[in-house]
């Protein structure tokens, strides 16, 4: 059988193309150039290989910050979309409050991600921090420009503060867009309201939920302007982040070389991870719609 | 079961209604005999759902009562009222097997294991689904979707009423008419009381015992197909049952003489003035094309537009005193080059205001 071709089409791919190579190909490219040579400097580049990504995987300091990531990531997804799942099932579906709602949810998504690290950062303030007085006022030695335990409580909290609403819109955009017949049918077959969210709410919000884990779970994973605008990676190293980590090896140590090399590794940590979430959760509940069965 | 009245129902989605234009029910007030199979006809909007949702619980009506015998259930949710109900659209728990499906209500209600399990095994045998018993629910067909819709009402033995909402608008045609006789079967098995939503009249006719035809959230008429056949007690009754519909025409009648244009047509019943708009209806089965010396002084002169063919039958359209009127006719039948339309007087309804008059027999003697 033969298709007919029109070439011509391409012209109209070519605007995205050259934008995309832009703005992705060709830095990423330039980034592949840096990880596999070594500098001194006067643009004079070596021959480096694969060293700069054995040095990286082999380094703790790497480990470490990989360790924090993922811990922060898992915390995160744990906090944030049970959450949102919860504040969007509460939510009205019609009526004078939704958009009062849905504008008051979405207020925390419009602001920059530096300005929220120093919202928090003088709200936690001992001294003259609303947060921070109440909790010494009321005994608690709060400090988290000292104390792990709360510069990450802090980094937390101000993240489910940030990022929740996202979950609740994509939830409650999924929610609204179930018909009422299932409700009335589940009203019918008598089930209670546990029922109704396992059988008919989750498995029709999979798809939205799907994409606001990944979203969250990529979108946490490169964490960086909340811990660095709050305590700049400490106390110590215990914020210290893959990307903080990234950019005080690539401009405060000029180290470009282990730099770009780990910032591929990094990229390809998430792509991995992001493939595995999607992965799954597109197969959750799926195991019994097996090909061969689908031919008779 | 349970035989369900309606006391004085009227429905307003407006929480404060303040003109009759609000209330989408008006006013209905009609008994559901136990066991009965009945039809809700009537164009979209006329109210049919809200009136199932009213019987079903589903919704609480604005005035009147429901009562499932005596009992007084306008308050109770369906699940106490234990009814079953099927909508529109299939409604299908996507990621259950068929099983757990038709499992699913009897799970909620507590029934034991093994007595699920039964009733499970009997519903699949009966929707025909054995053999897709244990595949999930989501990759089946539309049909096969509603049968489990269906199924999961069937699974529970004891319900008081069976209602469906428009059950086949997704189905294929020729599954449409299987479930059909399926439901039908189903209701001789069973004997639930059942009440069937549709707008289409074929549907209604050959699934109920009795039907009700609604419009503008009023109850039209309740009858067996025969007597909405017969004797439409309104004229858009006439005219939406039946295909094509009844021929409404305007005339007057004078005592026992009917009065169209140039003709007049003798009738069987005499009827007593009125001050309002007389209109007659007959079906285009009960109207002879004829030619103008057979026909006689009761003859209309027949303007014929077109004839369709439609199998055993022929639709023959045109217009008699300036309105349009269709004839059923027989396929092998000729029509004459210059028709006049005869009238069969037996068949005749004449509606004042649009609505059935009732005509005196008039004895043999007096009808000269």
């Amino acid at each position: 059988m033969s298709k007919p071709y029109n070439n011509k089409a391409w012209w109209f791919v070519l605007p995205v193309f050259v934008l995309v190579a832009f703005s992705a190909i060709i830095p990423l490219m330039t980034v592949v150039n840096y990880s596999i040579q070594d500098t001194f400097g006067n643009n004079v580049f070596y021959w480096a290989g694969l060293e700069w990504f054995q040095e990286v995987l082999a380094s703790d300091r790497f480990h470490n910050a990989l360790g924090r990531n993922l811990l922060f990531s898992t915390i995160i997804l744990a906090i944030e979309i049970p959450l949102g799942i919860a504040i969007a099932l509460t939510l009205p579906k019609k009526g004078f409050w939704v958009p009062v709602c849905l504008v008051l949810m979405a207020l925390p998504l419009l602001i920059p991600w530096n300005v929220v690290g120093t919202i928090w950062q003088v709200f936690g303030r001992a001294d003259i921090g609303l947060l921070g007085h109440t909790l010494m006022s009321l005994g608690v030695d709060y400090n988290y420009a000292t104390n792990i335990f709360d510069a990450w409580a802090t980094i937390v909290v101000m993240d489910v503060w940030h990022w929740t609403s996202l979950v609740v819109l994509l939830c409650y955009a999924g929610l609204v867009s179930i018909p009422e017949a299932y409700y009335q049918a589940a009203r019918i077959d008598g089930a209670s309201k546990w029922s109704v969210f396992k059988y008919i709410q989750l498995p029709k919000i999979k798809r939205v939920l799907l994409i606001a884990v990944l979203l969250r779970f990529m979108d946490s994973f490169m964490i960086y302007t909340e811990p660095f605008v709050l305590t700049g990676g400490g106390p110590g190293n215990s914020t210290t982040f893959l990307s903080i980590d990234l950019v005080k090896t690539a401009i405060g140590q000029f180290d470009l070389g282990p730099a770009a090399a780990m910032s591929l590794i990094y990229f390809l940590i998430i792509l991995l991870l992001s493939w595995v979430f999607y992965t799954v959760m597109e197969n959750y509940g799926a195991e019994k719609s097996d090909p061969r069965v689908e031919q008779d | 079961m349970a035989r369900i009245s309606l006391d004085q129902i009227a429905h307003s989605f407006n929480p404060r209604p303040s003109s009759e234009a609000d209330y989408a029910l008006k006013s209905i007030h009609y008994q559901w005999d136990d066991g009965g199979a009945y039809a809700l006809l009537g164009p979209s909007g006329c109210g049919k759902t809200t009136l199932l949702n009213i019987i079903s619980g589903l919704l609480t009506p604005s005035n009147g009562r429901v009562l499932y015998d005596e009992r007084d259930m306008t308050l109770l949710t369906p699940e106490q009222r234990n009814i079953a109900q099927v909508f529109q659209f299939p409604v299908i728990y996507d990621t259950m097997t068929v099983a757990e499906n038709l499992a699913f209500p009897l799970v909620n209600r507590g029934v034991e294991r093994a007595e699920i399990n039964k009733r499970v095994a009997e519903m699949l045998e009966t929707l025909e689904l054995e053999e897709k018993a244990n595949r999930r629910a989501q990759g089946l067909t539309a049909d096969e979707k509603q049968k489990i819709s269906l199924g999961r009402g069937l699974v529970r033995y004891d319900v008081s009423a069976i209602l469906f909402d428009e059950p086949l608008t997704v189905i294929d045609p020729h599954m449409k008419w299987q479930l059909r006789t399926k439901l039908k079967t189903l209701h001789e098995q069973l004997g639930y009381t059942m009440i069937y939503v549709t707008h289409d009249q074929t549907e209604a006719l050959t699934f109920a015992d009795k039907v009700v035809v609604m419009l503008e959230g009023n109850v039209l008429q309740v009858g067996t197909p025969e007597e909405l056949f017969d004797q439409p007690a309104h004229t858009f009754v006439g005219y939406f049952i039946g295909s094509p519909g009844m021929n409404i025409f305007p005339g007057t009648v004078v005592g026992n003489t009917l009065k169209m244009g140039s003709v007049d047509v003798p009738l069987n019943k005499g009827y007593a003035e009125c001050a309002g708009k007389t209109e007659i209806g007959i079906r285009p089965e009960f109207i002879r094309l004829t030619t103008a010396s057979e026909a006689g002084s009761r003859g209309l002169k027949f303007n014929l537009r077109s004839v369709e063919d439609v199998g055993r039958l022929k639709i023959v359209r045109g217009q008699a005193e300036g309105v349009a009127l269709n004839v059923v006719v027989d396929e092998n039948s000729d029509i004459p080059a210059e028709p006049y339309a005869v009238f069969d007087a037996e068949r005749v309804c004449v509606y004042q205001n649009s609505m059935l008059a009732d005509g005196d027999i008039l004895s043999t003697e007096s009808r000269t």
